[in-house]
């Protein structure tokens, strides 16, 4: 089975918008923040296969930076939930929502 | 398990499928972290997720990004998302529904979106140049390992942002610290 840069930004992309797909519509606050966790893994997916098509290091160290801000983007917002969490009593984001309309 | 030099081709033979396997298993655990009703379940997916695209990383060649993936991705921020869905989680099963009340229009943006793009990516011819594996891990035209090269980069030539993230982690503690705080009482 030969694998081309083809596959693996097909991949990337596919499980890119799973993570999107996860972030539009699901209620649960936390599952969101694990759906954007998914995109930003799709983009190293995609980041590494250019790194390794092009035999070029630069895109694997842009993704360990990636990483990094993956990390302290999921503290931040697991903070944040717990916050919220304190002020609503839910993590539901459509109970939580004060916007009208 | 041998990369071809000719060009555009990455992976061959029994890696290949590997990748095919690696692939499914992790778009399929993807699949499941959107669906799943609880969290928890969501979490356990995420981590599987994880896990399996650090085994595509370890196919390409990416060693450290690999190991990286594992030890930050599924050994810290999963280990903090289950903390968090163990403290806010609530005794009372609801019988809430799983996705928001727009889904169905979300999915039909999502369809649309996907085909053009799929369509792009599959077809793409990019240019051939033949790919080089033992770049990634020299060092000084030396065969050293994909840690050290990276390392190699990452000290010297990404200096500055890699400063830069270590501010940012700090910045994000201390952030993570004051809004975890129950609201302060005065004292008098």
């Amino acid at each position: 089975m030969t694998i081309t840069l083809n596959h693996y930004l097909v991949v990337s992309f596919l499980l890119f918008s799973i993570g999107l797909f996860g972030v539009l519509v699901r209620r649960n606050f936390l599952t969101v923040l694990m759906s954007v966790e998914l995109m930003l893994n799709a983009v190293n997916l995609n980041l590494v296969a250019f790194s390794q098509r092009l035999s070029d290091l630069t895109g694997q160290v842009f993704a360990v930076f990636v990483i990094t801000i993956a990390a302290g983007e999921a503290a931040i917002g697991l903070a944040l939930t717990i916050s919220l969490f304190r002020q609503r009593r839910t993590l539901n984001v459509e109970e939580a929502s004060t916007m009208q309309g | 398990m041998t990369d071809s030099a000719a060009s555009g081709v990455l992976l061959t033979g029994g890696a290949g499928w590997l990748f095919v396997i690696f692939a499914v298993f992790a778009l399929g655990t993807a699949v499941a972290v959107v669906v799943a009703r609880n969290p928890v379940h969501s979490a356990l997916f995420l981590l599987s997720s994880f896990l399996l695209v650090a085994c595509i990383f370890f196919l390409q060649k990416a060693e450290f990004v690999g190991a990286v993936q594992i030890l930050v991705y599924a050994g810290g921020i999963m280990v903090l998302f289950l903390f968090v869905i163990m403290l806010v989680h609530q005794r009372t099963v609801k019988t809430v529904k799983t996705f928001q009340h727009q889904w169905d229009i979300a999915l039909l943006f999502l369809v649309v979106f996907l085909i053009p793009f799929l369509y792009v990516f599959w077809t793409e011819k990019f240019p051939e140049i033949p790919a080089n594996p033992d770049a990634l891990r020299m060092v000084r035209g030396k065969i050293a390992g994909n840690t050290e090269a990276v390392a190699w980069l990452l000290y010297r030539d990404y200096l500055l942002p890699f400063e830069v993230a270590s501010v940012f982690l700090l910045v994000a503690m201390i952030g993570a610290v004051v809004l975890g705080k129950r609201s302060v009482e005065k004292v008098d």
